[in-house]
């Protein structure tokens, strides 16, 4: 007879986070059209951009330069909305229950997606600007900015990682989840992304300057391209912040009603 | 011997609508119970409640002795649960999957990849570890969901549904491995909405209907309360042409067909005991109108 009545050797401290960290990354790898279209998508659009309309909208040549920050923002906005696909799916598989019926933090299958977002949208980030590169994006920047511009582009991917994960939870199955992606790939045109928010009518203006996007392309445009506003930094900073901490708070909320739904 | 589950006055609805009535029940460390009903009969729901997804509104469940309530935990040490969809990774081979989980139940690398190799073994998977899940049958995918649940050798199993929409073959595959987890003094609780199923399997059967359990015996005991055997006449063509209910014996089988006016000697006889589905639809129908059990 096989009872044993003792409880089961704790894990070790992280050992669920390096092992979920570890399946979504090889998920990930398992699926390459994904990871294609969040490196193919904003690098046709940056090309679009800069090719066909570049030329009217800045004459002089150099519209690469002021497109490429919300083209990097773009790619991450694009590639992290996937997460909310793969964990959607893990709700409807049922694989999510099973990892709440295990002695484990089940949470941290969350935190498994989350990094493993990280590491693909950085990787596509990277690919984008070696390409913005290629067709004549000449950032300023020397290391610090660099440095500093790759910390604020990770911390955006994220929070709307977390917020992605969040909504995989709460949306119904992997279609319905697919759908919010296109969401954040809209975001962008309402910001300074592509156009000088002068240009744009008074009331879009309004839009287009208090949503959180503006100040972080404005702080990511700043640190490749030469001096930022004063202050904006900030404003990006505690945008992404308060984007994290309610994408984390809803995620636990949902994270917590929605077991058992088989 | 002791109670591997028990179950007092268990209470659950959603949006208002009840699912689970009162449910009382004991299964036995080291028996097979099933719990047979028709679909939306709150079986899933008793399943999530004892394996600590869904918390009850009232009532108690004891799992290997720990609350469901209090201590979550103790009882998630002692469980294994295969639900209705095959809970795996489909991206993933089926040696990855088990591999995977073999490391999050806390088993060294090389625990994981020995024990990996001898569940699927065991459930007859071999031939395709290296494939991913995505290529699996329908059959193959329980038996791997299946596999997961025993890596820690759990002494108290939930399977619910573990044969739904699955082909005769797959299904016979699956019942022997449930037979000889029986057979390891494994405890399990499965449901299941085939007669048969709990017939093959279970020591105990108990039907749930409305969200109260409305039989519960062994299979025989329940059969035994439908009421007595049946003789049944059929001429030439198979046409039916009397029922007579008996009590077993030879005399009484005597007696019905001297009851029976001869001229119908070229009809055949046979004898039929009270099915388990006469037992269900009995039970379900009474149910179904209104009338208490």
């Amino acid at each position: 007879m096989t009872t044993t009545t003792e409880a089961r050797p704790k894990l070790g401290f992280g050992a669920e986070e390096a092992t979920f960290i570890g399946r979504s990354i090889r998920l990930s790898l398992r699926n390459p059209e994904t990871l294609l279209m969040a490196v193919l998508l904003p690098v046709m659009i940056m090309l679009l951009f800069t090719f066909v309309f570049g030329g009217s909208i800045d004459p002089s040549g150099g519209y690469v330069d002021y497109v490429v920050p919300g083209i990097i923002l773009l790619c991450a906005g694009f590639g992290a909305s996937s997460t909310a696909v793969d964990v959607a799916t893990d709700m409807e598989t049922g694989i999510i229950d099973r990892f709440r019926t295990m002695q484990i933090r089940s949470w941290a299958v969350l935190t498994g997606h989350v990094v493993a977002s990280l590491a693909r949208n950085l990787l596509a980030t990277g690919i984008v600007i070696g390409v913005a590169i290629a067709v004549g994006f000449r950032p300023t920047a020397g290391p610090i900015e660099w440095l500093g511009a790759i910390a604020v582009v990770a911390l955006y991917i994220l929070a709307i990682t977390y917020l992605f994960a969040a909504i995989g939870l709460a949306s119904g199955s992997p279609s319905a989840a697919n759908g919010y992606g296109f969401i954040l790939l809209f975001l962008p045109y309402l910001s300074s992304a592509f156009v000088r928010i002068e240009t744009l009518p008074e009331w879009l203006r309004g839009v287009a300057e208090h949503q959180p996007l503006t100040p972080v392309i404005e702080t990511i445009r700043g640190l490749l391209m030469g001096p930022a506003p004063e202050g904006v930094a900030l404003v990006a900073v505690g945008w992404c912040l308060l984007i994290l901490f309610l994408a984390v708070v809803w995620g636990a909320v949902m994270f917590r009603r929605k077991g058992g739904r088989r | 011997m002791a109670a591997a589950i028990s179950i007092a006055g268990l209470r659950k609805s959603f949006r208002g609508q009840r699912v689970l009535d009162g449910i009382d029940l004991e299964v036995e460390a080291g028996t097979v119970l099933a719990l047979l009903g028709p679909n939306g009969a709150g079986k899933t729901t008793l399943i999530n409640i004892l394996s600590t997804l869904v918390r009850a509104d009232s009532g108690s469940a004891r799992v290997g002795g720990a609350d469901v309530a209090t201590h979550p935990n103790r009882v998630r040490s002692m469980i294994g649960l295969t639900g209705q969809s095959a809970a795996v990774d489909q991206m993933l081979t089926g040696d990855e999957n088990l591999r995977m989980m073999g490391r999050l139940f806390g088993l060294s690398r090389r625990a994981a990849a020995e024990r990996s190799r001898e569940l699927l073994s065991r459930l007859e998977l071999s031939d395709s570890a290296h494939k991913r899940v995505k290529a699996y049958s329908g059959g193959m995918r329980r038996r791997l969901d299946l596999a997961i649940s025993l890596i820690a050798t759990p002494p108290i199993l939930f399977l619910d549904e573990p044969t739904t929409g699955l082909d005769l073959r797959s299904r016979l595959e699956l019942w022997q491995i449930i037979r000889s987890l029986g057979e390891d003094g494994v405890t399990v609780l499965l449901t299941t909405q085939y007669l048969e199923e709990a017939d093959q399997l279970a020591d105990r059967i108990a039907m749930l209907s409305g969200g109260v359990i409305v039989a519960i015996g062994t299979p025989a005991d329940l059969k035994d309360q439908t009421g007595s055997e049946v003789v049944e006449l059929r001429d030439s063509s198979g046409q039916l042409l009397r029922e007579i209910q008996t009590d077993g014996t030879i005399r009484g089988l005597k007696l019905a067909i001297n009851d029976f006016e001869a001229g119908a000697l070229e009809g055949t006889v046979t004898l039929r005991r009270p099915s388990l589905e006469d037992v269900f639809l009995n039970l379900t129908s009474d149910q179904t109108m209104g009338v208490p059990a």
